[in-house]
């Protein structure tokens, strides 16, 4: 019955990072909030899962007819459609995943007023549900390719390296500002406008080699121009620019270690506050 | 063996005005900025942060295996103390050592998704509050049968009445095995059977040895479940002893306190009608052993109401009334010195004191508004309609540690078996 577990309770002051151990005690409630947010996320819909994957792909016929066929933008090699969905895969994976995350908390104020667990599960549960719906999209591009004849090749081994960037880019971003939602409610009215942008200052309908070439090593700085360009690379064979996604790669690990300290930070004060 | 939890000189401050604020945005710190011109001229509209310390300096050990009640009125500090303890919020000052896993039923079935079915809500609900998987499974059917919700398994939640729905997630939790266990208000929930079913359950949790911290408003479930109590007013401890000792010291501090005192100065009341002659001047009220009574009372404790006022002229034929009111405004009792068989005052004159003796107020637990009148001469002479109000709280009226959960008053009552008949009554005739 006693147990060697003791646990002090005390103010926690400054900068301490989340608590890694207990996290991973708690590790399968992470799985069930994911299997949640898929289970909840497409209720009550006719189309159900189709949402998941017509997302990206409407997106991408309205700009193959605007900016291929209208505008005159030209892919990197591999046809305009197939170029376009390879980059709106990762694109729409990091856009949701943002705007889901940061009302993650607030979202479910009941849960963190009520009950104590590890509390980077929500906001970490919302963006793991949303990789299922990009490993949808990533068989529907398979498909696309077969239309298209075009070849996978070995490249797409470093797919996983370009998707753990996508997800630690996105959770750093989701965890920060989940967190300054809990008490700038501002957050939620400026993410939809910052994602909306962001899709413009991203290579996602145009290639890299419309940015001056000076510019465009400052491009890596955004870390999904460089999980973009490794999406293409890696999936369609386009030429990879190894200096701007290693830039991309290094802030996105940058941004999730930047997230976790500010969650942590933060994380103490949520119930008092929301 | 050392305590399972140790409190030592908990303090939580929580920061008024500001931090509180639902929606802090850049927009209103801004407009508050630009407001500020104004300021000089309206000075009380500035609200400037205060500092509120919902707990202060609280210590207290707790045993391994015992039950502890905690006690206080709304706002002393009781949630913020478990909120500590599981973790929720950090304490502002001092710490807490606890020596084995806590399990919270602050609120039971949060977590619970409204789309999801009662199995899926299950094993989510068991997640949340802590349970790994296996142990979920292991449960399962435990879960399911003492929650009586079987047939609906496969139904999403939001289909379910309230009741099935607090059985489901009270279940769940019951069946977590934390080595201390913390319970807020769960029994308020429910119908009297499922009630009765927790309460075992709370004991059986109690006779295996584990710890349990009791938050109740219902000072029979305390004194009946709970061996130890611990008293906090206004974020302090104040009393810590045994259970019976605390309901009592929270009892009499409670009927200590009140915005209006046990006098009632009537002289500038409103009357129902203003053209009256304003006779009556004061009501005093006591409870048992004459101590003044200041709010609230106990169901079942003696009332004595003093009504004072004047006969203007000489004479026998005077009566007072006293009706109380519920809160739906419905008048749940009348006392009328009209049905006092023993008149044998004869004539009087000026200042009396009429004495209205309740021995034991059965009415149920809640705030009564008290309506008061004059009578000389079967013709009314004074009448304030929200003269008084008192609170009456739960107790333990039927000395089994129930409450009475229901209707508008209670009657003493007891419940047999005829003798003789039992046995052959559902027998078949051959």
């Amino acid at each position: 019955m006693t147990s060697t577990f003791e646990l002090v309770i005390r103010p926690r002051k400054g900068w301490q990072p989340i608590n890694y151990k207990e996290a991973y005690l708690h590790r399968e409630l992470l799985g069930f909030l994911i299997w949640r947010d898929i289970k909840i996320r497409y209720r009550q819909t006719f189309l159900g899962g189709l949402w998941a994957i017509l997302q990206p792909l409407l997106a991408m016929l309205v700009f193959t007819f605007i900016f291929n066929r209208l505008a005159g933008v030209r892919s990197d090699g591999p046809p305009y459609p197939l170029f376009a969905f390879a980059g709106l895969i990762p694109w729409t994976f990091f856009s949701n995943a943002v705007s889901a995350s940061s009302n993650s908390l607030v979202s479910n104020q009941h849960l963190v007023s009520k009950i104590y667990f590890p509390r980077v599960f929500i906001p970490l549960g919302s963006i793991g549900a949303l990789l299922i719906d990009l490993c949808l999209s990533l068989v529907l591009l398979f498909g696309l390719m077969i239309h298209y004849h075009w070849n996978l090749t070995y490249r797409c081994l470093l797919l996983p390296l370009f998707l753990v960037a996508a997800f630690l880019s996105a959770s750093g971003i989701g965890l920060a500002l989940s967190a300054l939602n809990v008490t700038y409610r501002d957050v939620k009215y400026a993410v939809p406008f910052l994602v909306q942008m962001g899709l413009f200052v991203t290579p996602v309908i145009y290639p890299i080699r419309y940015v001056p070439e000076r510019w465009q090593i400052l491009a890596g700085l955004n870390p999904m121009a460089g999980v973009v360009l490794g999406f293409r690379h890696a999936l369609l064979g386009s030429p990879a620019s190894w200096q701007l996604m290693g830039l991309s790669l290094g802030i996105s690990l940058f941004l999730f270690l930047i997230g976790l300290l500010v969650f942590g930070r933060m994380e103490r004060k949520f119930a008092d506050i929301i | 063996m050392p305590p399972i939890l140790e409190a030592r000189n908990i303090s939580k401050e929580y920061v008024l005005g500001r931090n509180t604020r639902r929606s802090d945005n850049f927009r209103e710190a801004l407009m508050r900025s630009l407001k500020k011109p104004f300021r000089a001229r309206h000075k009380q509209e500035e609200s400037s942060p205060k500092n509120f310390w919902a707990l202060r300096d609280v210590s207290f050990d707790v045993q391994q295996g015992e039950t502890l009640g905690v006690i206080g009125r709304n706002g002393a500090g009781k949630s913020t103390l478990l909120k500590i303890a599981s973790r929720i919020t950090d304490p502002t000052e001092g710490f807490m050592k606890l020596r084995g896993r806590l399990a919270s039923l602050l609120e039971v079935g949060t977590g619970f998704h409204p789309e999801l079915t009662g199995r899926e809500n299950i094993f989510l609900n068991g997640a949340i509050l802590g349970m790994r998987r296996s142990e979920i499974m292991s449960k399962f059917d435990e879960i399911v049968e003492f929650s009586e919700i079987e047939k609906f398994l496969e139904t999403p939640v939001k289909h379910y009445s309230s009741g099935m729905y607090v059985r489901l997630a009270f279940s769940v939790a019951a069946h977590l095995d934390p080595e201390i266990l913390v319970v807020d208000e769960v029994l308020a929930v429910g119908d009297m059977a499922f009630q009765k079913k927790c309460l075992g359950k709370m004991s059986e949790v109690r006779q295996g040895g584990r710890t349990v911290l009791f938050v109740s408003h219902n000072m029979a479930a305390v004194e009946n479940l709970c061996r130890r109590g611990i008293v906090l007013t206004e974020g302090r401890l104040t009393f810590d002893g045994t259970a019976k000792d605390a309901v009592d010291f929270y009892l009499r501090s409670v009927s200590g306190e009140g915005a209006h005192g046990h006098i009632i100065d009537l002289r500038n009341a409103p009357r129902a009608d203003p053209g009256q002659r304003q006779l009556l001047e004061r009501l005093e009220f006591y409870t048992g052993g004459n101590r003044p009574l200041n709010g609230s009372l106990p169901l079942g404790s003696p009332l004595k109401i003093y009504v004072h006022f004047p006969l203007p002229r000489p004479t026998d034929s005077f009566n007072v009334g006293i009706g109380f009111d519920n809160m739906f405004g419905q008048r749940v009792f009348t006392a009328h010195s009209f049905f006092e068989p023993d008149r044998s005052h004869g004539e009087r004159v000026g200042p009396q004191v009429f004495v209205c003796d309740i021995p034991s107020l059965t009415l149920v637990s809640g705030e009564y508004t008290i309506r008061v009148w004059l009578d000389i001469g079967n013709v009314q002479a004074d009448l304030i309609d929200d003269a008084a109000r008192i609170q009456v709280i739960d107790s333990d009226y039927y000395g089994t540690g129930r409450v009475p959960w229901n209707g508008t008053f209670v009657l003493k009552h007891r419940w047999y078996l005829e003798q003789a008949s039992g046995a052959t009554q559902g027998s078949p005739v051959r």
